[in-house]
């Protein structure tokens, strides 16, 4: 098992095998399952994500709470009718990842990548990605397990988890391996998708996660509409050749380092950041009623 | 390393809104249910760090509660648990507590049925991956990923070589296997995590084993 992104590459080049490739024959090592097993199992995976985000855009989602739900649909709309400033493909990934946590919040069917939380940016970059690239089915699914090669570094040197540390650790970990995925799909090397996970998660790094209410909602929805938009702006940055000067593991490890410090407050608590804010505590009354703690 | 799957990143699939505190709890009480093996009468659910902090926001309440109704983490009646715990006679409660235990995403399961009553802490770890770390006191590091026997004994000697020749005639792998106690010579308990789920026959046949008490599986 390659136990870092630099294993991982180098894995890659020296079997002359894309990222996706590694990852699929490592699942069919260490269980003891078919090609077509894992295969077809991620490729389910791609069709929920694919409902989600369908859902998201189209239907008027709305949460228990009501403090979120219907952005990915306005964005959307908004896109068709306007010349937009950014940029179609960019705000197409972000209403879509936006899209996929508001069915998410709303307590709807979705597939966690790495967490829900952070739900929004592979899903949402991916078909985005998708109407610009034109890719094969196989090679969405691909998509897929390049995250979840990245991700998977992540979870067993760092955390996925916002308890553990911060939102940095979900949809910072969530950007960079979407930003990773994206630069094997449109034909970057394995290195060029670590230099591309390395950027994305240094923007990332120290992001707190302060839910409203503790409710995963504010601000989790926007901030994967960002992590989209980073995923994209860094895996262009790789594909131009731009590298990082830290390399992808000693940032992750920066990031582990960082969330250890992190105040609980801050580690999905609801008790610090924006939740303590007059606004975000008034909300949690309203929603929960006055006595709540 | 603790993540060893793709799927553990890429996945679940779950009802949301969190991984670590929807899907995560559900499968903590799944995993209760499980070693529970029948509908519990009642069930107390303790718990700790930001599952205190957080749980009505994340719904962890009703995952726990889907969970030990038998609910995965896709199941579309999650949503629905409270209603259906009451349709099938099940009271829950919730109790936030204020201890720092090592672990943010702490839960003690209790469940109760007639004089029957089990106790199980278990973690969320990220993601939606679980560790149960104590069941009726006793230690043990559980992943509920695996199928897995657990076997309940007097703390003989010759009881786990029994149990392991018992499972090599079956042809039954062992990926994993700990065994403990609470004091010595009282009873204690083996975790046997295997490669496949295990039959009706193999467990009877355990449970036949001279000082078994009980033996209960988790599956797939």
């Amino acid at each position: 098992m390659f136990r870092n992104v630099e294993e991982l590459v180098e894995l890659c080049e020296t079997k002359n095998l894309p990222v996706s490739e590694i990852m699929i024959r490592q699942e069919m090592e260490v269980h003891e399952r078919s090609y077509e097993e894992i295969f077809s199992q991620m490729e389910r995976n791609l069709d929920v994500m694919e409902r989600a985000v369908n859902r998201g855009i189209t239907e008027q989602v709305k949460s228990v709470s009501g403090l979120t739900g219907g952005d990915g649909k306005k964005l959307n709309e908004y896109m068709q009718l306007n010349e937009t400033l950014s940029g179609n493909l960019i705000l197409d990934a972000v209403s879509k990842a936006m899209a996929t946590n508001e069915v998410n919040a709303a307590m709807g069917t979705i597939c966690a990548t790495p967490t829900a939380g952070a739900a929004g940016v592979v899903p949402g970059t991916l078909f985005a990605v998708k109407e610009k690239l034109n890719p094969s089915r196989e090679q969405m699914v691909r998509y897929l397990f390049v995250s979840g090669a990245f991700g998977f570094v992540v979870a067993n040197n760092a955390s996925i988890s916002g308890a553990a540390g911060g939102c940095q650790a979900e949809v910072g970990s969530a950007t960079g391996m979407a930003a990773a995925a994206i630069v094997e799909m449109a034909g970057g090397t394995p290195r060029q998708s670590a230099q591309a996970m390395a950027m994305a998660l240094k923007n990332m790094l120290g992001l707190v996660c302060d839910p409203v209410a503790g409710l995963v909602e504010v601000p989790c929805v926007k901030r994967n509409a960002f992590g989209a938009s980073n995923a994209l702006v860094a895996a262009d940055l790789a594909l131009a050749g731009i590298e990082s000067r830290i390399p992808c593991d000693e940032v992750i490890d920066a990031m582990y380092r960082i969330g250890e410090t992190m105040p609980s407050t801050l580690r999905e608590t609801g008790e610090g950041g924006l939740a303590a804010t007059p606004t975000g505590v008034r909300y949690k009354e309203q929603i929960f009623g006055s006595g709540s703690k | 390393m603790k993540y060893r799957s793709v799927f553990d990143i890429i996945g679940p699939v779950m009802v949301g809104p969190s991984s670590s505190h929807t899907a995560g709890a559900a499968r903590i009480g799944l995993v209760a249910r499980q070693l529970f093996q029948k509908e519990p009468e009642w069930a107390a659910f303790h718990l700790y760090g930001s599952f205190a902090k957080t749980y009505q926001g994340h719904g962890t309440d009703v995952a726990l509660v889907g969970g030990i109704l038998g609910f995965d983490t896709f199941d579309t009646r999650m949503t629905e648990s409270f209603k259906y715990a009451e349709d099938k006679g099940v009271s829950y409660s919730f109790y936030e507590e204020e201890a720092n235990l090592d672990h943010p995403n702490t839960v003690k399961i209790r469940l109760g049925a007639g004089k029957e009553e089990m106790e199980l802490v278990g973690i969320s770890i990220g993601g939606g991956k679980v560790e149960i770390k104590e069941l009726n006191g006793f230690e043990l590091r559980l992943s509920g990923n695996h199928p897995a026997i657990l076997v309940v004994h007097d703390d003989r000697y010759g009881t786990i070589a029994s149990v392991s020749t018992k499972l090599a005639e079956y042809e039954i792998n062992i990926g994993h296997m700990e065994v403990s106690r609470k004091e010595q010579g009282k009873e204690a308990l083996m975790v046997i995590e295997v490669d496949q789920n295990i039959d009706e026959k193999t467990m009877g046949e355990l449970t036949k084993l001279e000082h078994v008490k009980k033996v209960t599986k988790i599956h797939d």
